[in-house]
């Protein structure tokens, strides 16, 4: 059975149609890449499936291990195992790193009936996740995010995804703003947690990151609608033709920002 | 933000609210000479203080209210007020046994007990109830180092002396309309004196309950500490639901002699009236410390209580070297006003000073910060930092900044930074997507933004502090 499906899924945002029909199946162990211009409602998908407020569904429905996933408030689709890398990680002055983290595991695990982590346990499993994407021990203790290098800020979504252990990851354009090494090491870490359980859904702009993670598929979104999809293949060719290929008007920005 | 998790945070009951039934020997309302008289005459007192309480009683009729603050009140009618309210017993105990158990379950109902078996670890507490102290812990063990710790009535039995020299010389009663009234008619509250070179061996704590309906509670304390001295103290305030307004007007005064220093907690949770404004404790309070020659005096204040909150703990930096801090948190909420800051005076040369301040508005809760940086000519090479944050939760409330620079000596160096920010979308949606409910989101964002502030607090109070802001303690603390 699917792990996500999504059917003729039509959402707004601020009273405007961004989502116009979006179907997408997602298997365990499956790693998908979503590509598409600037506008197109890449990241208005990961927000909807996320469940961020200001975010209309107006048709269509979302199954996750085959049961609805829209009615679900966005800690309990967390505790049900969706998982969002933010393209822009969120700051908390104060909070700890490694209490953040920690309390955030531990209220999944009360969600699912599991006792919770002490703090020495917990200390253990964070030290042994973060080696995935090299993350030191000053780390942890720093605020969530606060003067987080833009590397750094990606690296820790990695490693929360690392602890938290979701079925299904969404990476909303994790690669941006990364310079090579960073990628890399991103790259690595989210390779490293591939698994016949999880599913993956890469939402990018570049085919640049899809050199390091190998999707299994890859659909091409625009104007709020998949518009082709393909195998990895599809994603290489995309990087050749640029956007302007498959007809869409969102070519000429894809092309002005890969030159920023 | 959304509104229904604030509504349910900030609607949380006043866990202390509680009446306790005892018989109590209550003045009628009402104040003039001859209550004061009686008054000093109930808690045998000298001559000396007497005639000072009725200086400052006269003084403070040719006063009028300060009406400079943010707040807005109905007048009060200082003729309704009664000016004594204690428990029917004998006011100093020999031992706990002879305290009123109504009095320690009380305190027990707290979290303080007072009873000697469960003592609060290396904490000593002098019990404030009413106009009274009721009781006070660890004395056999203070004593050994020196320490006095005791009911300022008892202090000024006992150590007349001390008493006599300290008293008003920090905030004479002459200072401001409240701490006149309160010079006058000052009930009790508590007394500390650190001989020279002595490290306090254990945490000081006071903590105040007023019970009693139509009283005022006007307490004083004094701390002493001799030159090279440590001392640690704490305060805790709570006051039953009642509809309404009660006074509260302290005076608190420090005195740290040379390289002593002083640290004072307050975490001050006085019944803060119902969610539309109705009762609630008028919280109109002068706390000053004066640091003499490479002196440190520390004031920690968390702010969550009483209907209106107008305090300054000020530190006068007199020796050269002195060191003064302040570390607020005010948190007001529904219909809570508070005008809440300090005053900095540099005297001395290279004193320094440190203001923190964290302004939490929720539902109409207006909150100002009011401070004064004072730099006078003698004090060379001054330096002062002062941050002041606001965190706005909602769209109904305020926030606000009055800082008041004045430096007259050109080498000083003042440093100012403000921010004001709202509990963001993004932060919650960022907790919520890892799983976090909505209620503790805010509490975890809330508590970060008080850090600063939480983590000069003593262990104990830092718990209890998070708890009054409804944060869940889980791995928060240390």
């Amino acid at each position: 059975m699917a792990l996500l499906t999504v059917r003729n899924l039509h959402a707004r945002v601020a009273g405007k149609d961004i989502l116009k029909g979006i179907d997408l199946e997602v298997a365990p162990g499956e790693v998908h890449a979503i590509m598409g211009p600037n506008g197109s409602g890449k990241s208005t998908l990961a927000s909807v499936l996320a469940g961020r407020d200001g975010y209309e569904v107006t048709q269509g429905e979302v199954l996750f291990d085959g049961k609805p996933l829209l009615e679900l408030s966005p800690e309990a689709r967390a505790a049900a195992g969706v998982f969002l890398a933010f393209q822009y990680p969120v700051e908390i002055p104060g909070v700890g790193n490694i209490h953040f983290l920690r309390t955030a595991l531990n209220a999944q695990r009360r969600a699912k009936g599991l006792e919770e982590l002490d703090a020495m346990d917990f200390l253990q499993l964070a030290k042994e996740k973060s080696k995935l994407v090299q993350l030191d021990a000053a780390f942890m203790n720093r605020s969530v995010n606060e003067g987080f290098s833009g590397g750094e800020k990606k690296r820790n979504e990695i490693f929360q995804m690392a602890v938290l252990e979701p079925r299904l990851a969404i990476l909303d354009e994790t690669d941006s703003g990364l310079d090579i090494d960073a990628l890399r090491t991103v790259a690595g870490g989210v390779n490293a947690l591939r698994s016949p359980e999880r599913g993956m859904v890469l939402i990018t702009h570049y085919q640049r990151l899809l050199d390091y993670i190998v999707p299994d598929k890859v659909h091409v979104i625009a104007a709020g609608r998949i518009v082709r999809s393909g195998g990895r293949e599809l994603a290489l060719e995309l990087e050749e033709k640029g956007y302007g290929w498959l007809g869409l008007d969102g070519g000429k920005k894809a092309t002005a920002e890969a030159r920023r | 933000m959304s509104t229904e998790t604030l509504q349910e945070l900030t609607r949380r009951p006043y866990a202390a609210g509680f009446v306790t039934q005892v018989e109590s020997d209550t003045f009628p309302p009402g104040l003039d000479e001859d209550v004061i008289r009686r008054l000093s005459a109930k808690k045998g007192e000298p001559e000396f203080l007497l005639d000072w309480r009725l200086k400052a009683f006269r003084h403070w009729k040719t006063m009028r209210e300060p009406t400079w603050q943010a707040v807005t009140y109905a007048p009060i009618d200082y003729q309704a007020i009664s000016y004594y309210s204690a428990p029917k017993q004998k006011p100093v105990k020999a031992s706990l046994d002879e305290v009123d158990p109504e009095i320690l379950r009380t305190y027990e109902k707290l979290g303080i007990p007072l009873h000697e078996q469960k003592l609060l670890q290396n904490v000593a507490v002098d019990a404030v109830f009413d106009s009274v102290s009721v009781a006070t812990t660890f004395k056999d063990k203070l004593a050994k180092a020196g320490v006095i710790f005791c009911s300022f009535s008892e202090a000024v039995r006992e150590h007349p002396e001390l008493v006599k020299k300290y008293l008003g010389t920090v905030v004479p009663y002459s200072d401001n309309y409240f701490a006149a009234l309160n010079s006058a008619v000052f009930s009790d509250g508590s007394f500390v004196y650190i001989p020279k070179g002595v490290r306090c061996p254990m945490e000081l704590s006071t903590y105040f309950r007023i019970n009693a309906a139509e009283t005022g509670q006007f307490e004083r304390t004094l701390i002493v500490a001799e030159e090279g001295s440590y001392v640690s103290y704490l305060e805790g305030c709570t006051a039953p639901q009642r509809d309404t307004n009660q006074l509260h007007a302290a005076v608190v005064e420090l005195v740290a002699l040379d390289n002593a220093t002083i640290k004072y907690s307050t975490v001050q949770n006085w019944y803060p009236g119902d969610a539309e404004g109705r009762g609630g404790i008028y919280n109109f309070v002068t706390k000053r410390g004066i640091a003499h020659r490479a002196a440190k005096i520390s004031w920690t204040q968390v702010e969550t209580g009483s209907a209106i909150t107008w305090k300054y703990p000020s530190v006068i930096l007199k020796g050269d070297d002195s060191v003064g801090e302040f570390y607020s948190v005010a948190l007001t909420n529904h219909m809570q006003q508070a005008d809440t800051g300090t005053k900095m005076v540099h005297i001395g040369k290279n004193s320094r000073s440190t203001i923190v301040s964290k302004g939490i508005s929720a539902g109409r809760g207006q909150n100002t910060y009011r401070g004064l940086v004072k730099v006078l000519k003698s004090a060379e090479n001054a330096r002062n930092y002062t941050q002041c944050d606001s965190l706005l939760l909602g769209d109904k409330c305020g926030a606000h900044t009055v800082p008041y620079i004045e430096v007259k000596n050109a080498s000083a160096q003042v440093e100012h930074e403000a921010s004001t920010s709202k509990i963001g979308e993004d932060q919650l949606f960022y907790c919520r997507q890892r799983g976090i409910s909505q209620e503790d989101a805010v509490s975890m964002i809330v508590n970060g933004f008080c850090r600063q502030v939480f983590k000069e607090l003593p262990m104990e109070f830092a718990v209890e502090a998070q708890k009054l802001l409804g944060v869940s303690l889980e791995g928060s603390v240390g």
